[in-house]
């Protein structure tokens, strides 16, 4: 009994251990991007709000924020009403080539980034769609859809099929029917799809640095180059922001799904 | 509107009578895909054959780029690592992920909770930020060489070697651990390890030869997501490691990006998509056997 106690309180520590080495590391950007010296040198032993306003100030930085959000939010768009359609297809179409559909689908998931990036950079050239918002949506998307069809898929697998029936059979229209009863139904699987698309978007970074343009470029493009190429506090400040908006959402949207249920 | 006018092939057959209502047509849903088809025809699948394509054509049609790949040294020395990268990272991702995945499902609610929590925040927070959190961490004057320096350690180069890069993947990536660890754990019967016990199992005995076989699908689960995305990685090994000791999805984004052999950059990219693709198959293959000796 007692050899088992031990055990337990081995196994508290190192989950305590493990759960700090997991969060703790990114949290050393939020003090240095308070730092008053041009460094990124840790711990900052001056302080200063300068590279908040230098990032607001520099248009570089500021499009490079906008450009990702305008991306973001339209692959949102575009991906979930991709995703869920083929989703609701997928669950119910009896053809032969389902299985290769599906399977397409999820195929962006384990195709090496960089693989991919150097094809879309091929075509993209070819298309002109280097350095363009209808380029970085649709590389995007493709990127995205998997993350929407397997919330979805999961969301359509336990409904009960009958509503429809009875909804149809009471008179509603086929619009109507999905938008009052199937959609309602499924719309907790429709949201995480829309998060993780919206998140996959937003993080993209490597077929991102091919298909960007010097006028044209994503946060974590942008983010990338300047690790790269200078020691400027600013992206310290940039990450921060971006690690604050992060934490806020996963947290609203725990206590969310944890009132739902409670509710239920 | 095509997709909402699709959606409607649900509804349709009712005026047809009953039986149609509970049997819609099996077409029509079918025609609900192909708009996310065709833009994975065009932006996925096209790109991919592009690659193809130029691995076999570029410069010249043959397999000159293949045989360059393989006759240089510096290639191979290049897939090894590639290779062994993954490997370590793979291993240690295990080796921290097993015992948290199994903490989680003995814990009280609030406490899996907060695990839980510990887990999704570096999940959903950019990869880009986690990166650069790295090369704060472990540059030569950082703070683990701080904190060693204290206790008379180091300093030792972190950054620009092989080791940064492995411990900035393996924190990046353990949440693709953990989440399918619990997946199978959590429904793994508690009961029995206290059975096993009663039969006069020792405690480690009993997890060892009942619990952890039961486990095992979701450590290839996840050994395999690990794997797989370790291979690919490019953003991570580009910034904590050395242009010295460059992984294979920086040497293709040298060979496009850089020297424009678009050849060259395709042959490694078809070598780096065929060795992803077997792993992949080589997991299926194994798990069906598994399967079978369950179930026979």
């Amino acid at each position: 009994m007692r050899t088992s106690r031990v055990g337990r309180g081995l196994l508290w520590a190192l989950c305590a251990l493990i759960g700090c080495w997991l969060v703790v590391p990114v949290l050393v950007v939020i003090p240095l991007s308070f730092t008053g010296k041009p460094s990124l040198k840790f711990p900052p032993d001056s302080w200063s709000t300068q590279w908040y306003a230098n990032f607001f100030g520099d248009s570089a930085w500021t499009s490079a924020f906008w450009t990702s959000v305008q991306v973001a939010l339209l692959v949102t768009v575009v991906a979930t009403t991709l995703g869920t359609a083929a989703a609701i297809g997928l669950t119910r179409a009896r053809v032969r080539w389902l299985g290769a559909a599906q399977g397409a689908m999820l195929a962006p998931m384990i195709v090496p980034g960089v693989v991919l990036a150097i094809g879309t950079y091929s075509v993209f050239l070819k298309l002109q769609l280097v350095g363009t918002l209808a380029g970085f949506v649709m590389a995007h998307t493709v990127l995205a859809l998997p993350f929407v069809m397997i919330p979805v898929t999961a969301s359509l697998r336990g409904f009960d099929r009958r509503l429809e029936n009875a909804a149809a059979s009471l008179g509603a229209g086929a619009w109507t029917t999905f938008r009052s009863v199937t959609l309602p139904l499924v719309a907790p699987g429709v949201a995480s799809g829309a998060l993780f698309a919206f998140v996959t978007s937003f993080d993209e970074v490597v077929v991102s640095l091919f298909i960007q343009s010097p006028y044209l470029q994503t946060l974590p493009v942008k983010m990338y180059a300047s690790v790269t190429r200078e020691t400027d506090p600013t992206i310290a400040a940039a990450a921060t922001m971006i690690i604050v908006l992060t934490t806020t959402l996963v947290f609203a949207a725990t206590f969310f799904v944890a009132r739902r249920t409670r509710a239920k | 509107m095509a997709l909402l006018d699709e959606l409607s092939g649900a509804a349709r057959p009712v005026t047809k009578g009953r039986a149609a209502a509970r049997e819609p047509g099996a077409r029509r849903p079918a025609l609900l895909i192909l708009p996310a088809l065709i833009a994975l025809a065009v932006f996925f699948l096209y790109p991919l054959a592009v690659v193809g394509w130029n691995a076999f054509t570029d410069p010249e049609p043959g397999l000159g780029n293949f045989t360059w790949f393989f006759s240089e040294p510096a290639n191979i020395a290049t897939l090894v690592r590639t290779f062994t990268t993954a490997l370590w990272v793979t291993l240690v991702s295990l080796v921290l992920s097993y015992p948290y995945a199994y903490a989680m499902t003995v814990a009280g609610t609030r406490v899996r909770a907060a695990l839980m929590m510990l887990v999704l925040l570096p999940f959903w927070t950019s990869l880009m930020v986690r990166t650069f959190a790295w090369v704060i961490l472990l540059q030569d004057t950082g703070v683990i060489n701080q904190i060693l320096g204290a206790v008379g350690l180091g300093p030792f180069s972190l950054i620009r070697t092989q080791t940064g890069v492995i411990i900035g993947m393996v924190q990046l990536l353990m949440p693709f651990m953990v989440l399918p660890l619990y997946a199978v754990m959590s429904g793994i019967d508690k009961r029995l390890l206290p059975a096993a016990r009663s039969l006069g199992a020792r405690p480690a005995t009993a997890f060892v030869t009942v619990y952890m076989p039961l486990s095992l699908p979701g450590v290839s689960a996840g050994c395999l997501t690990v794997f797989i995305s370790a291979l690919g990685f490019y953003i991570t090994p580009a910034l904590l490691g050395s242009p010295t000791d460059a992984l294979i999805s920086q040497q293709i984004f040298t060979q496009v990006n850089g020297l424009l052999k678009w050849g060259r950059g395709g042959a490694m990219g078809v070598i780096l998509l065929g060795l992803t693709l077997a792993m992949i198959a080589l997991l299926a293959v194994s798990l069906r056997r598994a399967g079978k000796r369950v179930s026979g």
